[in-house]
């Protein structure tokens, strides 16, 4: 008997569930956690846009994404949990949004891909991601993808602007502490593209990093470029396991 | 411009029914200032009326200080089967009209 | 008498300069301002207002509003008309809401914008002409990195 139960003892912590990370939607209030469950949530009109904009036709081919890609739902679903994933002809890997756009001028052929932050290009990437809620960050395992993860890794530790820190010092040695009255998160990429009260609209994790860096007072990285790429790849290695979630808000 | 309007399509006879909107405008407040430093104008939705059976159940005036993406929810008592429509005015004075039917059984 | 030109130009040149219509920030007292036109210099009582929204919000961008009042809702006996005040938004009015008894209950939400830590007043005027109100004071946070 009392080794039956000196076993339970030692087993029990293997019971319970492993997951200490905590994500921003973990470190939300209950008020916010409530917007981003209700179906009222504002962060639904990009979705939506981005449902009717991938059955346009468009370009000089007058193809929709739907000519290729059918059924979001099917084709879709796991694609924005495992991105960013290598491009073949550019030889770089690329983000989601990259990757929307290529599509645009290499299959739809559009002359140009249009900006990132252009309302339709966030509503295809609202309307792809959300094809992936619910589902755990996969990062894509393509090997050529290593050495721009590990360009992410040195980034995410390196000081940077004139306040001279590093995202590891914010959100690695401080995550669960205090800027000011705003709770620091650990960084986790669950919860983008979101509505953000701050911007009052839908961003993108560019425009997110491109803030963080401003507010060390460091020059932000291109939407876009390598850095960021290289970032989102790290981040989302770090994260990895963490649900994807749906119709993000934060504040 | 994109709308939700969250609505039952039936009701009992006297049933009060919970309708919610949302509607997809910025809501600019014409106090931000711009990029280029000039003041953004004022560009918000005024009035939402929601009328049931051609009779005006509920109306909201909007300030400048009501969130971006509006949401508001109010009430309505079932009668009889009819139109409940959704009309909402801008600063301008644009008009944007929704339809929905509730059946009374 | 007519007066010389100096003087006239002296005369209009010191008459005190009409005040903007719009502060940058209202005040307490713009905001009584505000809820005496609505009452109409009327007394005020608390009590039948129910105003729901969090003590503490992350953003003032969407803070979320729930307002009902006590009211059997008949036509001899309803709600007319709820207001929300604020006291430090530049402007005080929020959102007015025109009830009827059509509507069946007295309850409304909504999402406003606060900028800044501040009280919210809620009125209602009942069809006898009565006024109720209830107030809470929001405090408001912001995030530290904040986009430029």
């Amino acid at each position: 008997m009392i080794r039956a139960l000196a076993i339970i003892a030692l087993l029990w912590p293997c019971a319970v569930s492993a997951e200490d990370r905590r994500t921003g939607y973990d470190d939300m209030s209950p008020a916010l956690q409530l917007l981003q469950d209700d179906p009222m949530n504002p962060g639904v009109f990009w979705v939506l846009d981005g449902e009717r904009l991938w059955a346009e036709p468009a370009g000089e081919a007058e193809q929709s994404c739907a000519d290729c890609h059918v059924e979001a739902g099917a084709s879709m679903q796991g694609v924005a949990a495992r991105y960013p994933a290598w491009d073949e002809a550019l030889s770089t890997p690329v983000d989601l949004s990259g990757r929307i756009g290529l599509c645009q001028t290499r299959y739809q052929g559009l002359a140009e891909a249009g900006d990132r932050s252009h309302p339709d290009r966030l509503a295809l990437l609202a309307y792809v991601t959300h094809q992936s809620r619910g589902l755990p960050i996969t990062p894509d395992p393509d090997p050529r993808l290593a050495p721009a993860r590990a360009e992410g890794e040195a980034l995410f530790f390196t000081r940077m602007g004139q306040l001279n820190l590093s995202c590891a010092q914010c959100h690695d040695d401080n995550a669960g502490g205090h800027l000011a009255a705003a709770r620091i998160p650990e960084a986790h990429p669950t919860g983008y593209p979101q509505y953000r009260l701050e911007w009052e609209t839908l961003g993108t994790l560019d425009r997110r990093l491109a803030g963080c860096m401003t507010g060390v007072r460091a020059e932000p990285f291109a939407p876009g470029s390598a850095q960021t790429v290289a970032l989102e790849l790290y981040l989302k290695s770090r994260a990895s396991g963490l649900a994807m979630e749906s119709l993000p808000i934060r504040p | 411009m994109a709308v939700l309007i969250n609505i039952p399509e039936t009701a009992a006879p006297g049933e009060i029914v919970a309708i919610k909107i949302l509607i997809q405008h910025p809501m600019e407040t014409g106090f931000r200032t711009g990029s280029d430093g000039a003041l953004v104008p004022r560009d918000i939705i005024e009035t939402v009326v929601c009328l049931y059976r051609g009779e005006e159940v509920f109306r909201a005036d909007l300030f400048p200080a009501v969130a971006a993406n509006p949401f508001l929810g109010f009430h309505l008592r079932a009668e009889e089967t009819g139109e409940v429509a959704f009309v909402w005015t801008d600063i301008v004075g644009a008009t944007s009209r929704e339809f929905r039917t509730l059946t009374v059984a | 008498m007519t007066l010389s030109r100096r003087a006239a130009v002296t005369g209009l040149l010191s008459l005190p300069w009409i005040l903007r219509m719009t502060p940058a920030r209202a005040t307490p007292e713009t905001m009584q301002g505000a809820l005496d036109a609505f009452t109409g210099g009327a007394s005020v009582r608390e009590g039948r207002v129910t105003l729901k929204i969090p003590l503490l919000v992350e953003n003032g961008n969407s803070v979320p509003l729930s307002v009902s009042v006590e009211s059997p809702m008949t036509p001899e006996d309803h709600v007319e008309e709820i207001a929300i005040f604020n006291e430090l938004n530049p402007l005080p009015d929020t959102a007015r809401f025109h009830l009827t008894p059509r509507a069946g209950l007295a309850a409304v939400e909504t999402r406003i914008r606060l900028n800044g830590s501040q009280t919210v007043h809620a009125v209602a005027r009942m069809n006898d002409g009565s006024h109720w109100s209830t107030t809470t004071n929001v405090i408001v946070t912001a995030p530290a990195c904040r986009e430029v």
